[in-house]
């Protein structure tokens, strides 16, 4: 299988460990990734709050080189720029009015037909089937949190995947690696997202809920499939320990890095040293009876 | 969507949003369900109602289109099918452009560095970014206790990636955007 690929800017920086522990599993199921050449940034979320226009004509420089280069599907493991890109791609097809005032601003004709695929789409595309047949590592002891975050689901008109509410696709392929979701009452909640720098305290607050419900429904690890929800989940965890003791702590994974972990790849290539959250007693008690909670 | 009898503001809402914000009834469903809402100084129904009143000073100078996180919860449940995270994006966009100080300057400041790297690199530069925040704020000890760790393992590069088509992206960025956030 073959697929045109928008890493996005997270990928290659603080989320590094998303683009390796992904680029890991695919190749060993046998699929691979084309880069997009010369992508540009999709805006995420500072394009939107500064410019309507700037928002949609990004993510169409970017669905227009991949037209060129050949693509027809994408993927965009990154949540935000998934939702970016879709969003670019419904305005584009239904309003004329931002469809002329992108193309005059690129001094490009737009035309639609790339599919834009986000982490979980393209793993029901591989095939959960492959993923089951494939796991070696033993997880029916793990109990997982699957979070999924705003943007991967809203909004539910123009992303057109799963539930907005109650989304239950990330829990389908966490099963196949063997390992039992959580059903608990986050999954949908935000993080905070892009206030991380601006507003640390919203987001201690907003993360610090989000951490307390996985670990009150059993959860030993929470997954995802969004860049900024890992930054908040993880590297703002300590603080949040620290500002509100007695709490424990629960390592959070890339939905990428557990199904390799399932697989058996490496945990180096996997980046799973990589997190502030450690996630070696986690990957220790894999291999003993026990699941460290 | 032109109308002589309809105020600008209104129709600059219009234009970015393509909704009409005299469709909310005010069920407060937005605010209900709004996790920020709580760091707010007016719940977004009310920030919709002072625009329905033709209070827009009011809306414009509201903390709470700052504060906004777009996480789209008031969107998805909105009865009307008004969008509300849509309508805080047009009314940040609209208070930069009429010159207005923004209510929440560090929110204001954050976007700005993170434009400006897009406008070098065509990409983000997280070492950038977090520089010209920094200077912006003069808050220059945040966040120093998880810099060295994310250095360390190679998370944060000293180098940006830049696209060979800088240039364009720049014209694009300056172009597109109007008034204080440029």
């Amino acid at each position: 299988m073959n697929f045109g690929y928008y890493p996005g800017c997270s990928l290659s920086g603080t989320a590094k460990e998303f683009d390796l522990s992904l680029k890991e599993v695919l190749k060993y199921l046998d699929t691979d990734l084309q880069e997009i050449n010369d992508w540009c940034c999709c805006g995420a979320s500072s394009a939107h709050s500064a410019s309507h226009l700037l928002s949609v004509a990004l993510p169409a420089r970017n669905l227009i080189l991949a037209k060129e280069q050949g693509m027809k599907e994408i993927v965009a493991p990154c949540a935000a720029c998934f939702n970016r890109l879709k969003v670019a791609q419904h305005e584009l097809k239904t309003d004329d009015h931002i469809r002329i005032n992108t193309e005059e601003l690129l001094d490009t004709k737009y035309s639609d037909g790339i599919n834009v695929l986000n982490l979980i789409s393209l793993f029901q595309q591989i095939g959960l089937e492959k993923i089951k047949s494939n796991a070696k590592v033993d997880f029916s002891k793990l109990n997982v949190a699957c979070y999924y975050g705003c943007l991967l689901v809203r909004p539910h008109d123009i992303l057109k995947f799963d539930d907005p509410e109650n989304p239950t696709t990330m829990e389908e392929v966490v099963k196949a690696t063997g390992a039992k979701p959580v059903d608990w009452n986050f999954k949908v909640e935000c993080c905070g997202a892009a206030h991380s720098i601006a507003h640390t305290e919203i987001v201690e607050n907003l993360s610090m809920k989000i951490l307390d419900d996985a670990i009150n429904y059993k959860a030993n690890v929470i997954v995802v499939a969004c860049p900024m929800c890992h930054s908040n989940l993880d590297m703002r965890q300590k603080n949040i320990i620290k500002h509100n003791p007695g709490r424990n702590k629960i390592p959070i994974l890339y939905l990428s890095q557990l199904i390799g972990l399932s697989l058996g790849l490496d945990h180096k290539k996997l980046g799973l040293d990589l997190h502030f959250i450690d996630t070696a007693p986690l990957i220790a008690s894999l291999s003993e009876n026990e699941v460290a909670v | 969507m032109e109308n002589n009898h309809v105020h600008p503001t209104i129709q600059k809402i219009i234009n970015l949003t393509n909704q009409d914000p005299a469709n909310c009834y005010q069920c407060g469903k937005c605010s209900a369900g709004c996790p920020v809402r709580d760091y707010f100084d007016d719940a977004p129904n009310r920030v919709i109602r002072f625009v329905q009143l033709g209070l827009y000073d009011r809306a414009l100078k509201s903390k709470a289109i700052w504060l906004c996180a777009g996480c789209q919860t008031c969107s998805s449940r909105c009865p009307q099918n008004f969008e509300p995270a849509k309508f805080m994006d047009a009314l940040r966009e609209i208070a930069a452009e009429e010159g207005i100080a923004p209510s929440d300057k560090n929110v204001q400041k954050f976007h700005k560095a993170f434009l400006n790297q897009i406008k070098n690199n065509g990409r983000s530069f997280e070492l950038g970014l977090i520089r010209d925040y920094k200077l912006a704020t003069g808050k220059l000890f945040q966040d120093i206790d998880a810099a060295p760790t994310a250095i360390l393992k190679g998370k944060i590069g000293f180098t940006p990636h830049k696209i060979k088509d800088t240039k364009k992206i720049k014209s694009i960025i300056d172009k597109a955007v109007k008034g204080n956030t440029k």
